[in-house]
């Protein structure tokens, strides 16, 4: 107890002092988020100075080892800092898939020569990854992946087409499921390898969204040579690696609605854009909508605290993350219709000159997305359904 | 406070859910309906759950009791939940048990709390006079007289009323109905002259009674707590209720998902179970997250309240209208996927829904908290 106290006095010591007062402000613009790489543009001093002190910590990743970048903080301590962040409102100094994706999956499967080499880039937000998983044939059925890797003695030669690659063409890695034995069974087939963006016979085409921005890609692989030890884990044996990888995809995507959407308080936004009577909303049919949300949320907001307490308990599973998932993204796209509700003919602008956050309408298109990325809904609930309710499977 | 259940708390389950299966399970509660028991429970059980000391859970120990906090009090109700097992634990060890603790003069308390523990008296709260909770709403007038007061008025659905030895009373010292201020607690033995009791059979077949006052006298030193106070005490108690019933409710969703899990599982047609049909799997995975998210809310209003945080009346309100959404579905979909058994009395599963709607109604529903909830987030 003592340790934690002195602690949380040295974090918030040490966070007045390094946290510079820019980068205390929430987050409105896309080029907001820091996203790290070796192309990348920071947008002002704030952002490069904030990174270079929280990874010089290890805090852009506070739970991992120091030897591999990360902070080396435990389950406490790490709830510590991010309340103390959360109290300055501090931006994440570095977001990424390394950092919510590749590093949990590479702590768990990944050589010491893989962890040593790639995990401390991601914790400095050197390289950026992107995640090479879905393919035009292979969506929620993903272990139908077709993209193969044929073994040529000191290096496997990649042929094929991944799609829907987020930030593809930002990005300097890939992690990527290929197909390594077409005769197996569809999931004892599949290997996790790891290449550079900048190999000759990798290119990428930007898909622009119902949003109007462009972040994912259509991704081509031809004659693509990968050195024989980029492969993580056995060869064959990607599957598991795969889904496990997915397991925090999904969480984290499932939280994603806290920071994202403006508004946060619908009650408050809405209270001040249509105006209470007697303490309650004017619109009553709109608050009864509201109020049955924002209970959800809540109780969503509390599923997840549950959960990483389990979690940290050692009480987890992996399958809660399809639940989190599930519920999070429903709710999100629930959250954004209801904005869009408040803000009538005004949320439907496409451009606005007014304010430099992106207008609402496109944060709206955006969250129909959710339910889908990182696996359906659907997906989602089957997943509940067999893993965790063990209901019987269908013919 | 992190949400997890401790130690000690899941032992406290286990020892419930034991106890529970073994003497109390849901044909406990069919043999007393059937037997139309006047008490509507079964007092040797009553006797046995105060041995366990479940009786005196939320009683200090100097009081006699075992002072084991809200969240072990919730835990015991969620196990009730589960086996529908009917007793005064509620009414008595819950509402009065509260009540006296917050409000009651240091006579009451040393003369009740050790007779609640020791599970010799039923105390129930008589406070709703019409079809639906309305605390503000009180017009059961107490006006001064002498060195007392006298009541008039009526009482509705009062849990346990028609069997409890005394009963906490809500009334109207000052003040005009629909408002907060002047609203009093009294301690009213249950042979004062100037009551009746009337029983009224519930969907559920558990015990409540209207009770009519006519010119009942009470000595001033029967009043709890303070004069025209009482709205404040009473919704803290109230919130400590709803997030018990809450709990239970919780209990009863899991237990009737439970069961019906089991159906799918074994239930064929079509020549395979129908739990391989995706429509069922959805239904039931979501109804899963559905029963996961109450049982966190759940979890944090009973922490909070035992911390007495200042957040725990946001939290009953959430807790009580997110339960009565998850039972309603869970035991709507029981019988929905249990096809035509499901309609008949001879099979459990209709216990669960005629249970869950009647925990649904009590001390606030769905739309009441709803409400509550948004007013205090200023909507
Ligand atoms: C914004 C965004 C970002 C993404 N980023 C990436 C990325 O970086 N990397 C990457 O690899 N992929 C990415 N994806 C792809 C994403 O993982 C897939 O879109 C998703 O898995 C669904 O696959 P699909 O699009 O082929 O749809 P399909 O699988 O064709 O599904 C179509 C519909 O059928 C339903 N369906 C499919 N199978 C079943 C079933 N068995 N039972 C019931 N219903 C079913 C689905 O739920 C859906 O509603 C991204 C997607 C989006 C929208």
């Amino acid at each position: 107890m003592e340790h934690l106290e002195t602690f949380t006095e040295e974090t918030r010591a040490w966070l007045e002092e390094n946290c510079p007062a820019g980068m205390r402000r929430p987050m409105r613009r896309e080029e907001d988020a820091v996203w790290g790489g070796r192309n990348y543009k920071f947008h002002g001093e704030d952002q490069r100075l904030w990174l270079e002190r929280m990874a010089g910590r290890g805090w852009t990743v506070p739970t991992w080892a120091k030897e591999y970048g990360g902070g080396g903080l435990t389950p406490e301590e790490a709830k510590i800092l991010k309340r103390e962040l959360k109290r300055i409102g501090a931006r994440p100094a570095l977001v990424s898939f390394g950092i919510w994706m590749l590093g949990p999956a590479l702590l768990k499967y990944g050589s010491e020569t893989h962890k040593k080499e790639h995990l401390p880039r991601i914790a400095r937000g050197e390289i950026r990854w992107c995640q090479g998983y879905s393919e035009p044939n292979a969506g929620s059925d993903l272990a139908s992946l077709q993209t193969k890797a044929e073994d040529k003695g000191d290096h496997f030669l990649i042929n094929g087409q991944k799609v829907w690659t987020s930030y593809a063409d930002k990005s300097d890695w890939i992690f990527c499921l290929v197909r390594t034995d077409p005769k197996a069974p569809k999931h004892e087939g599949i290997s996790f390898l790891l290449f550079d963006m900048a190999s000759k016979g990798v290119s990428t085409k930007p898909i622009r969204l119902i949003s109007g921005s462009s972040p994912f890609c259509e991704t081509f692989f031809d004659d693509v040579k990968v050195p024989k030890e980029n492969l993580v884990g056995e060869l064959n044996k990607g599957w598991a690696i795969a889904k496990y990888l997915l397991t925090h995809e999904r969480e984290m995507i499932g939280a994603s609605g806290i920071e994202r959407l403006p508004g946060s308080d619908l009650g408050a936004t809405a209270a001040e854009v249509i105006g209470t009577k007697s303490g309650t909303l004017r619109n009553h049919l709109l608050r009864a909508d509201i109020v049955r949300h924002e209970m959800d949320w809540a109780a969503f907001l509390l599923t997840l605290e549950r959960a990483r307490d389990e979690a940290k308990a050692g009480a987890g599973t992996g399958a809660v993350s399809s639940m989190l998932k599930y519920i999070g993204t429903e709710l999100n796209k629930e959250r954004a219709e209801l904005l869009m509700a408040i803000n009538g003919l005004q949320g439907l602008l496409w451009e606005n000159e007014e304010d430099p956050e992106p207008p609402l309408s496109r944060q709206w298109l955006r969250s129909k997305g959710n339910s889908i990325e990182g696996g359906t809904s659907e997906i989602q609930l089957d997943i509940i359904a067999k893993r965790v309710l063990r209901l019987p499977q269908g013919n | 406070m992190a949400l997890v259940i401790s130690q000690e708390h899941d032992l406290l389950r286990d020892a419930a859910k034991g106890f529970l299966a073994e003497h109390a399970p849901v044909s406990a509660l069919r043999t007393l309906r059937d037997s139309d028991d006047p008490f509507g429970y079964d007092p040797a059980l009553w006797q046995r759950m105060t041995e366990m000391g479940w009786a005196g859970i939320l009683v200090p120990e100097k009081y006699g009791g075992l002072d084991f906090g809200i969240v072990g009090a919730g835990l015991l109700m969620e196990e009730m939940g589960r086996t529908l097992s009917a007793s005064p634990f509620f009414s008595t060890a819950i509402m009065a048990a509260t009540l006296l603790k917050e409000v009651g003069r240091e006579a009451q308390k040393k003369r009740l709390l050790p007779q609640i523990a020791a599970g010799k008296a039923v105390v129930a709260l008589a406070l709703d006079e019409g079809r639906s909770h309305d605390p503000g709403g009180i017009k059961l007038a107490a006006k001064p007289s002498g060195n007392g007061f006298v009541l008039n008025g009526e009482k509705t659905f009062v849990l346990d009323g028609h069997l409890a030895d005394q009963v906490i009373v809500a009334a109207r010292t000052g003040g005009k109905a629909g408002t907060k201020s002047g609203l009093s607690l009294f301690l009213i033995e249950t042979d004062r002259a100037g009551l009746e009791f009337r029983r009224r059979t519930m969907v559920d077949s558990r015990n409540v009674a209207d009770i009519t006052f006519a010119e009942v006298k009470v000595d001033g030193d029967q009043l709890m707590g303070k004069l025209d106070e009482a709205y404040e005490p009473l919704e803290k108690a109230l919130d400590v209720g709803r997030a018990c019933l809450s709990s239970e409710m919780l209990g009863t969703a899991s237990e009737a998902f439970e069961r019906t899990l089991e159906y799918l599982r074994e239930r064929k047609q079509f020549g395979v179970p129908i739990g391989s049909f995706q429509v069922l799997q959805h239904r039931a995975a979501h109804l899963f997250s559905e029963i996961e998210m109450l049982r966190s809310v759940v979890l944090k209003t009973l922490l909070s309240l035992q911390a007495s945080d200042a957040s725990s009346s946001f939290l009953a309100s959430l807790a009580k209208a997110k339960a009565a959404q998850v039972v309603g579905l869970a035991t709507s979909e029981a019988i929905q996927m249990h096809g035509g058994i499901g309609m008949t009395d001879e099979f459990d599963i209709g216990f669960f829904i005629k249970r869950a709607k009647v925990a649904s109604e009590t001390y606030g529903d769905y739309y009441f908290h709803a409400d509550r909830f948004a007013r205090i987030k200023g909507y």
